[in-house]
């Protein structure tokens, strides 16, 4: 079966209708550049190195047995910090596994992450749910499950509310290509579209769900052009290129935010690592494919453009990735002291009061077990 | 005064906690215009609008998935899923989401969904318009289950469904829906209890326990019984998640001899999980074994319908071994 191009690999510099602000080599178009501040540039590109810090610090734990499981986003930080700063504080954000970037972005402090990929006492969720399947609800990021395309129709459903009380929030909701071949993929466009809800699908598309490369997960074009069949807009861009990322979601956003209904932005990017911890990706892709990916590097391209706009010295680079290190050292060192949840949240919040049978069988194991003096919270 | 019928006890209910609460809204398939193919929710739309009634596309996951958004964010979202059969494309919603998202979010993030759906056989339905799934949604952790069998219990269970804030399955007796006829309480603060059983007649040598559409069977089975000089207790459960075992118990201590009928497949029904809790809690009552009546463990057939569900004689048998062993 002959396989038809599509934008991935190779021909990813040879897509002409794909937004790009800024070029791998850092080289840039002004006509497009969106208007952002010095300022706000850079805390752009100090978000994607604490992210990429992150990642790394959460493998190095995993691998030496610290936390139980980790997933990895590196070669995705221009994806989760450009559309993510393009929310105000009313909005709602479904963030993936892949996207620490967009707590971050949204306020979530660094020792929160570290308390949900550790599970510990003061993670808001008792540690009860897998490393980076977070939840943070002062900061409007809706608590992620492990099926992937189901939180798609629950920002179509909180952006309704949303527009059925007349505000003007809007929701954005981030997920892989490989998300796109459920069946809830399908019913939350649908659903979009019928109710013109303020809602932005924002697909990474990093070319490999685990171990399957995106021409086997869709026969079509793109992931983009589907957004047609169900009546609203659907763009392409260079997911490596934060300009290019905030300047399309930015727009996605404002026009939801004015009434204008959902957009499906396909950001063209890579996965770097392996799916998680229990991955090897070498077994399904080739060396020579990673390395093409390497060269497009978006934080490499993000600091060559703020060098060549003379925002950004070297110099400062390292003072960042040097206080960026520091502040990681310093939050697990803190964060690890704290205690795992105690028995006892086992029990509660599957329901607002305990029902009889779950109250006869919290009693009994407290009676017998008790915490046994390792817990807290 | 007017007697009503459970799919008007459905709707009054409906109607009168919209008024109460602006933020309910309900979502289904032809529930608008056409007010529901029972006709459930037959005037709301001209009522509460339809940004409040939402007639939605065909897709069951959608309705669910939509429904705990808006949850998320403030809503009350009551749904119609058409017919109980057709909920397994929102199963994932259902299990996955929605009974887990108040756990898994540290009760940082919950949704108040209400799921109603016609359940049970009875109506040439087929395979598909006829199943009692309810096993399904007991043994999963943050759902509760509601399975009422009369008009007022209807009311009172889905107001308390309507004003809690936990996510709740509603599973309408279907085959009685416009048969069973009473007046219904009309102060607007009447509600029921989740988790107390009605014992629908005393008795003393057999209890009878059951739900749904089969406690009108198995009241039948009861008269039979009793021209046999056997007194059965029946027990109507209402809700089985969270289940009354104290009632049952208490009659189980009194009689001795307990039979469990349900209309669903009898392999892992909800009957079984009764049985099991009986025995654990009250084998030195027991004076014979616990008797398991279901569905047969097949699909649900179309034109051997009444053959397959329990009928009185079935039931009547069912309460003769428990009597006589």
């Amino acid at each position: 079966m002959e396989e038809k191009s599509r934008p991935q690999t190779a021909e990813l510099d040879q897509i002409v209708e794909m937004l790009q602000v800024i070029r791998a080599d850092g080289d840039f178009d002004p006509k497009v550049e969106p208007d952002l501040s010095h300022e706000d540039l850079l805390k752009m590109h100090r978000f994607m190195l604490t992210v990429r810090r992150f990642n790394e610090k959460g493998m190095s734990l995993q691998r030496q047995g610290r936390i139980g499981f980790f997933m990895e986003s590196i070669g995705q930080e221009a994806c989760q910090i450009g559309m993510s700063y393009t929310l105000s504080p009313i909005d709602w954000a479904f963030p993936s596994y892949r996207d620490p970037g967009t707590c971050l972005v949204q306020g979530v402090p660094l020792s929160a992450l570290f308390d949900q990929i550790m599970g510990n006492s003061a993670d808001e969720a008792h540690g009860r749910s897998m490393p980076v399947h977070w939840g943070f609800s002062e900061w409007k990021i809706v608590s992620l499950s492990s099926p992937i395309g189901s939180k798609l129709l629950h920002a179509v459903g909180v952006a309704y509310a949303a527009k059925f009380r007349g505000e003007k929030s809007v929701a954005l909701a981030s997920f892989g290509e490989g998300a796109t071949s459920q069946g809830e993929f399908h019913a939350a466009m649908n659903f979009a579209g019928v109710w013109k809800t303020p809602v932005v699908f924002f697909c990474e598309n990093n070319q490999y769900a685990i171990s399957l490369p995106v021409r086997r997960q869709t026969a079509s074009e793109s992931i983009a052009i589907k957004a047609e069949a169900y009546g609203f807009e659907g763009v392409q861009i260079d997911g490596n290129d934060i300009l290019a990322v905030y300047k399309a979601t930015k727009s996605a956003v404002d026009k939801a935010r004015s009434g204008g209904g959902p957009t499906l932005i396909e950001a063209i990017t890579y996965r770097m690592g392996g799916h998680s911890t229990s991955d090897d990706p070498n077994v399904y892709r080739s060396a020579e494919e990673v390395e093409l990916w390497k060269k497009r590097d978006p934080i490499a391209r993000f600091a060559a453009y703020l060098v060549k706009k003379g925002i950004l010295s070297e110099q400062d680079n390292e003072r960042y990735m040097k206080e960026i290190d520091a502040e990681i050292a310093q939050v697990v060192k803190e964060r690890e002291a704290i205690p795992q949840p105690a028995s006892s949240t086992l029990f509660t919040d599957v329901y607002s009061e305990m029902p009889w049978h779950l109250r006869e069988e919290a009693e009994e194991f407290m009676r017998d077990e008790g915490d046994g003096g390792k817990g807290e919270g | 005064m007017a007697v009503s019928n459970i799919v008007q006890s459905v709707n009054e209910t409906l109607r009168t906690e919209m008024r109460r609460n602006g933020n309910i809204v309900l979502l289904g398939e032809d529930i608008g215009k056409a007010g529901g193919v029972f006709r459930a929710t037959a005037g709301l739309l001209n009522e509460f609008g339809p940004e409040r009634v939402i007639d939605t596309p065909i897709a069951e996951d959608g309705i669910i998935g939509t429904a705990i958004g808006m949850a998320i964010n403030g809503l009350e979202p009551v749904v119609e899923i058409q017919f109980l059969d057709f909920i397994y494309p929102g199963f994932n919603q259902i299990v996955s989401e929605l009974a887990k998202l108040r756990y898994r979010s540290g009760g940082h993030c919950t949704a108040h969904v209400v799921i109603r759906a016609p359940s049970g056989g009875g109506i040439k339905g087929g395979l598909y318009h006829s199943q009692s799934t309810e096993a399904y949604f007991t043994h999963t952790p943050g759902l509760y289950v509601a399975a009422p069998s009369t008009p007022t219990d209807t009311m009172g269970l889905l107001r308390t469904a309507m004003r809690g804030s936990d996510p709740v399955m509603f599973l309408e007796p279907k085959r009685v829906y416009r048969t069973v006829k009473e007046e219904l309480p009309s102060e607007e603060e009447f509600t029921i209890p989740f988790g107390k059983a009605k014992v629908v007649q005393e008795g003393t040598d057999v209890t009878l326990v059951s739900w749904a559409a089969m406690v009108h069977t198995c009241k039948a089975a009861a008269e039979l019984a009793s021209k046999e000089n056997i007194s059965v207790e029946l027990i109507d459960l209402r809700t089985l998640m969270p289940f009354d075992i104290e009632t049952v118990l208490a009659s189980v201590k009194k009689t001795g001899r307990v039979v469990v009928a349900h209309e669903a497949t009898k392999i892992s029904g909800f009957g079984g999980e009764l049985a099991a809790q009986i025995a654990e809690r009250a084998i030195d009552s027991l004076e014979a074994p616990i008797v398991r009546l279901g569905g047969f463990d097949t699909p649900f057939p179309y034109a051997l319908e009444n053959t397959y569900l329990p009928s009185p004689e079935r039931v009547l048998r069912s309460i003769r071994k428990a009597a006589s062993y």
